[in-house]
């Protein structure tokens, strides 16, 4: 598993407790105490290192190969799981899954971009980039579960929407419009929740949701440190500089009321452990489905608005001499 | 009256200059055409509603803009806003200052009621030349605000946009949000049955081409405008493969479907009025 530079002493300490545990196993020795203090000291030293990210080293947490995808989560918070495919018009975007999953029981739509989890998968999904196919297929299902009465839930995961020739080709920009236009006049129930990277009009495509939640070591932001590095210093290595910037993390974001919540994840990452990230997930799908899966249509719609209507800060112009 | 503001902010007064537009295409200088090269003496180009004889539509200001549409005079715009710095990002706040003194305008937006050929509408332009005429909070806030006085009052709603930028980076998801807030608008005026023409000028990219400008009802373009969502650059550098003659350019866009029609910048005053004419509705 690829490590970060910054948790290095966290695993070098956890190799040398696990090497001693097998030394201990066959010797006669007694180390219980040693192992104690060492164990001891790991914890601390994670507690250190993990709580104090930063905003970069949150990015790159969000984008470690080994966090879990979409289809993870389907597949560890859902009973049952049945994909749909295709946008009925032009083909089937693999960068985004989506289907129809129950949860405890209850049939819900699930929707959300899907990185590959090896080269193969990567280039069969485009790297979780989707076209606008894809967001056309997002929509349908979205529309299919209003039919329905299904509640959606949209797991977000994605650096941005495409940007190809054929993608502008087929109106990358227009359906990013009308997926966020349309989402936030649907008369069922949206949980939107961003499990790793939110990068712009792109997971906003599929983040109007009536509440928006945040994993711990996720990002959300109108344009990439990568990017916002390039336009200002015309540098794209100083995305760690640009990150800080930006205010892209679930703390701040709770702060200025964007999301409302966020998804502790297990010590060290969403990585370390799928199990207990998913579980994690669930019981916070739980708790804020609960909360809007018994709203009428009606008002679901008209808080979700408001919702949206609020953000933005700005100031009145008072005129001089008034 | 001072009672009524305690606790704000008191900001000076920005009169609009009436040189700033000037400034752009200074009276006596000569100014090459991006497309074809040649020099054309400013106040000919002004008398050629800033185009050159190649076709080339020069980028203009919003009051220049408003100009050609109707009469400033008539026009009530909306109260002015201005911009916060939401997330204190470096250099915000001197560059909004900068902006507002070359420009003459409170924010990248011009918005108020207007009536084009007669006919009444909420009438919107944004200014490329302020940050690029990118969407940050006070563009979004007005853009709503305009679309629902016009819901309010039963009009139609005509947005000129030409926002290079998109999204204003500066202002960080607060500018991203503006995306969902306008769309939204767009969507509440839309369902209350009335009409929403959306003209897009150069360029028109990003974050406002992926919302409130991609929602009309009728999507209009002036030639040669470069419209999408990633910049030309960014697909060159992502997919490394040579861009199509045109690539994103409005005829482009109409190729593909993506808009009704385009329409040079010296009929869209009349196209705009018959527009809004035929869809009249009694109120």
């Amino acid at each position: 598993m690829p490590a970060f530079e910054w948790e290095k002493p966290v695993l070098e300490l956890e190799a040398r407790i696990s090497e001693l545990k097998q030394f201990v196993h066959g010797a006669e020795m007694d180390f219980s105490s040693e192992i104690k203090s060492l164990e001891r000291k790991a914890s601390r030293l994670r507690k250190e290192i993990y709580e104090n990210l930063t905003p970069f080293q949150r990015v790159t947490m969000a984008r470690h190969p080994k966090r879990p995808t979409t289809l993870d989560y389907i597949g560890l918070v859902f009973d049952d799981f049945i994909e749909f495919h295709g946008d009925r018009s032009f083909r089937d975007d693999q960068a985004i899954a989506g289907g129809v999953a129950l949860f405890e029981g209850q049939p819900v739509t699930v929707i959300g971009p899907q990185k590959g989890r090896d080269t193969k998968e990567n280039i069969t999904r485009n790297f979780g980039l989707p076209h606008p196919e894809g967001y056309r297929k997002a929509l349908r299902l979205m529309k299919q579960a209003e039919k329905f009465g299904r509640p959606i839930i949209t797991l977000i995961d994605v650096v941005g929407a495409y940007p190809g020739i054929q993608a502008e080709e087929r109106g990358q920009g227009m359906a990013i419009a009308q997926c966020i236009e349309e989402m936030s006049f649907l008369r069922t129930p949206i949980l939107s929740i961003i499990t790793g990277e939110g990068g712009s009009g792109g997971a906003l495509a599929i983040g109007v949701g009536d509440r928006v939640l945040m994993l711990e070591n996720a990002w959300y932001s109108v344009i990439s440190p990568e990017m916002c590095a390039t336009i200002l210093w015309r540098d794209s290595s100083r995305a760690a500089e640009a990150a800080q910037l930006l205010r892209l993390t679930p703390t701040d974001l709770l702060k200025f009321g964007i999301i409302d919540d966020v998804i502790t994840e297990p010590l060290g990452g969403a990585h370390r452990d799928h199990q207990t990230t998913a579980m994690q997930l669930k019981t916070f799908i739980r708790r804020y489905l609960a909360e809007i899966i018994n709203k009428p249509a009606d008002i679901l719609v008209e808080e979700r608005l408001a919702r949206f209507r609020k953000i933005g800060k700005f100031n009145e112009q008072v005129l001089e001499g008034l | 009256m001072l009672s009524a503001f305690k606790g704000k902010q008191k900001y000076m007064t920005v009169k609009p200059q009436e040189d700033a537009a000037r400034r752009e295409f200074p009276d006596n200088l000569w100014t090459r055409c991006d497309l074809c090269g040649k020099m054309i003496f400013n106040k000919e180009l002004e008398k050629e509603a800033f185009l050159c004889a190649c076709g080339h539509h020069f980028r203009i200001s919003a009051r220049r803009r408003l100009a050609m549409l109707t009469d400033p005079k008539d026009f009530e715009e909306l109260p002015p806003l201005v911009a916060a710095d939401p997330i204190a990002f470096p250099g915000y706040a001197e560059k909004i200052e900068q902006a507002q003194a070359r420009t003459g305008l409170d924010d990248a937006a011009l918005i108020g009621k207007a009536a084009i050929l007669g006919s009444p509408c909420i009438l919107g332009i944004i200014d490329f030349s302020f940050i690029g005429g990118s969407m940050g909070s006070v563009v979004g806030e007005q853009l709503v605000r305009g679309f629902e006085k016009a819901a309010a009052e039963r009009l139609p709603v005509v947005i000129f946009s030409g926002g290079g930028g998109g999204a204003r980076m500066h202002e960080g998801i607060y500018s991203l949000m503006q995306m969902a807030k306008t769309a939204q608008a767009v969507g509440r005026h839309s369902r209350a049955g009335l009409l929403y023409i959306s003209v897009l000028t150069h360029p028109t990219m990003g974050g406002i081409y992926a919302s409130f400008a991609s929602l009309g009802d009728i999507i209009l373009a002036e030639p040669g405008a470069l419209i999408g969502f990633a910049g030309p650059r960014i697909v060159e550098e992502t997919t490394r493969q040579r861009l199509p003659e045109g690539f994103q350019t409005a005829e482009y866009a109409l190729e593909h479907g993506m808009i009704d029609a385009i329409v040079p910048r010296t009929e869209l005053a009349d196209y705009v009025g018959r527009l809004l004419a035929w869809h009249r509705q009694v109120n």
